[in-house]
């Protein structure tokens, strides 16, 4: 699937607070996926998922998206250090690393 | 009055206030400068920002003095004055030193870190090459059909979003400057615009656009090839839907509404930038933009993030020529993306030290980048604890522009305005620091230079004169 990272409001509120601070944890460490996505691997809202790609994993919890605002196969996260870890070095020449379009498997975490 | 709002009107009223009009709001590229903000100068705080939108109340709210060390070395709490020395010392020993950030802090500190980054042969680089750095370079290559935000609210009757979420991330970029605000020839506001948004999800500022065209991720720069294609009258299957995810139709429907504006302006994000494609896509929009002004006024601009990348951009571009990924190492300046933009020296193992400002690569940056940085002594300036300073040699506490300090900032329109400070910090201003470090690099390198008895002591003593 592809994990777009972004920002979002409740990330740039808690950034202010402190970027060590739990809030902020919490807001980058909770992705959006679709709900049919979400379905089909047997997630409910709150369910912790492994997040992996061929630079490294990271886990999160996800929430679901309506099909019509969060396409099928995508997935969003604001931005922060669990999606640092799946980002690749390669800019490519550009200085830019691909950091809105990581290809990244998605693995249910069993409770 | 609710009784919740009565209490605090009350609250405020027993408080030593001061009310600091026109006050400029740093948190991102708006750079909105008519906050009136209510300070109290007993606690130092801010408890009011009238006119600011979510994240500016969070800014403002949220940095208060916190009870800190001024600076540290390792760890453990030390003097201004040996971090200085002790960070100065760590940029003359290393061979290929970074500096990267200057995205929030002022231009006066960003001249200072090219000076330094100039001494030192070393390397300097900002925010933008992992933001827009990839539109710098399309600017390059392709040029830029330029305006003020000024003019977009003053003129632009067809307002295009590209790849961007600004309800969220520029919460006032709508209301202050594009959407809303009632200009000269747009006297009735959002009635007389139309606002398309293209973006793959559907966010929270669809709720603006009267059309909303979702292409397929990664699908940008066909679906801006197409456009140019069309606006030239060149004919375009309909396969282009499978594709893309567009049908031709929205696209015919698109362009004729582009042609036919009185003022067109496309402003584009990250979605461009950070996605397969990256500055072929930026080029792709900025020529289309150009391509229209065959038919009528039509602007490109890029919606920027940080309160003060866009003065990065400036000062390091008036200072070096260039706009970012600059290197010094052969005494010159020297652009090459790819070779010194930060992720690639962290990443390639290049740099063997690092001066970070306002900024936190530590938790943005790729994973194999962060490793890098855990490995070579690096030198923080910042307002607040994050993953960098986490793991900083030497860290300096600073004071926060906008709320502590004066200075310039530049709008990301390039407009250039000046800051009101609400209340003194404790804590020095990244600029005082910069100064300091920057002189004592210069004293080292000459004592270096010059380095073989007294005579070379007393023409260091002579020609300590620093940029």
């Amino acid at each position: 699937m592809m994990l777009i990272p972004g920002r979002s409001s409740k990330q740039g509120t808690s950034l202010n607070k402190g970027k060590l601070k739990e809030e902020y944890l919490e807001v980058t460490s909770t992705l959006e996926m679709n709900k049919d996505d979400m379905e089909k691997i047997g997630l409910v809202d709150g369910d912790k998922v492994r997040l992996s790609n061929e630079i490294g994993e990271t886990i999160v919890s996800c929430i679901g998206k309506k099909p019509e605002d969060l396409s099928e196969g995508v997935l969003f996260i604001p931005y922060g250090p669990p999606s640092s870890q799946l980002m690749a070095s390669d800019t490519a020449g550009s200085g830019m690393p691909l950091s809105k379009h990581m290809m990244v498997d998605v693995e249910k975490i069993k409770n | 009055m609710p009784e919740e709002a009565n209490s605090r009107k009350t609250e405020e009223q027993n408080k030593n206030i001061k009310i600091v009009e026109d006050a400029t709001c740093t948190f991102c590229g708006c750079v909105c400068d008519d906050m009136e903000l209510h300070v109290d100068v007993d606690e130092k705080r801010i408890i009011k920002a009238k006119n600011a939108c979510v994240l500016g109340r969070a800014w403002f709210a949220e940095h208060t003095i916190e009870d800190a060390p001024a600076a540290l070395i390792d760890g453990k709490e030390v003097s201004v004055e040996e971090a200085v020395e002790e960070a100065a010392q760590t940029l003359v020993k290393a061979k290929f030193p970074i500096t990267y950030g200057l995205s929030d802090t002022t231009s006066e500190a960003q001249k200072q870190a090219v000076a330094i980054t100039d001494y030192i042969k070393g390397n300097i680089d900002t925010t933008t090459s992992v933001c827009h750095g990839p539109s710098g370079l399309a600017f390059q290559g392709v040029g830029e059909s330029t305006s003020t935000l000024g003019e977009v609210k003053n003129r632009a009757d067809l307002v295009i979003y590209w790849g961007g979420n600004p309800a969220e991330s520029h919460p006032r970029h709508f209301g202050r400057y594009a959407v809303t605000p009632k200009g000269m020839f747009t006297p009735n506001g959002k009635k007389d615009r139309t606002v398309v948004l293209v973006d793959v999800r559907k966010t929270k500022s669809a709720g603006v656009a009267d059309i909303l065209i979702r292409p397929k991720p990664g699908k940008d720069f066909e679906v801006l090839w197409a456009l140019r294609a069309l606006v030239k009258g060149v004919s375009i299957s309909t396969d282009i839907e499978k594709e893309t995810g567009v049908p031709l139709e929205v696209l015919t429907d698109l362009v004729e509404r582009m042609k036919n504006c009185r003022f067109g302006v496309l402003f584009f994000g990250m979605g461009l930038t950070m996605t397969r494609g990256r500055h072929f896509n930026s080029g792709a929009l900025l020529a289309l933009a150009t391509d229209l002004n065959e038919y009528t006024h039509f602007v490109a601009k890029p919606v920027r993030g940080h309160g003060n990348v866009t003065g990065a951009d400036n000062v390091v571009s008036w200072q070096t020529g260039y706009p970012f990924g600059v290197n010094f190492s052969r005494g010159y300046p020297r652009f090459n993306p790819g070779e010194f933009t930060t992720v690639d020296t962290l990443s390639n193992g290049d740099a063997d030290a690092a001066m970070i400002i306002a900024s936190d690569p530590g938790s943005n940056f790729p994973k194999k980048a962060i490793e890098h940085l855990k490995n070579i002594p690096v030198v923080v300036l910042d307002t607040k604890s994050t993953d960098t300073t986490k793991l900083a040699h030497v860290a300096f506490k600073t004071a926060t522009y906008g709320i502590n300090t004066g200075g310039t900032v530049y709008r990301m329109d390039d407009v250039s305005i000046p800051l009101r400070p609400a209340f003194e910090s404790p804590f020095p201003d990244d600029e005082s620091i910069l100064k300091a470090i920057k002189k004592r690099v210069h004293e080292l390198i000459l004592k270096n230079n010059h380095s073989g008895g007294a005579s070379g002591e007393a023409k260091v003593a002579a020609a300590v004169n620093p940029l």
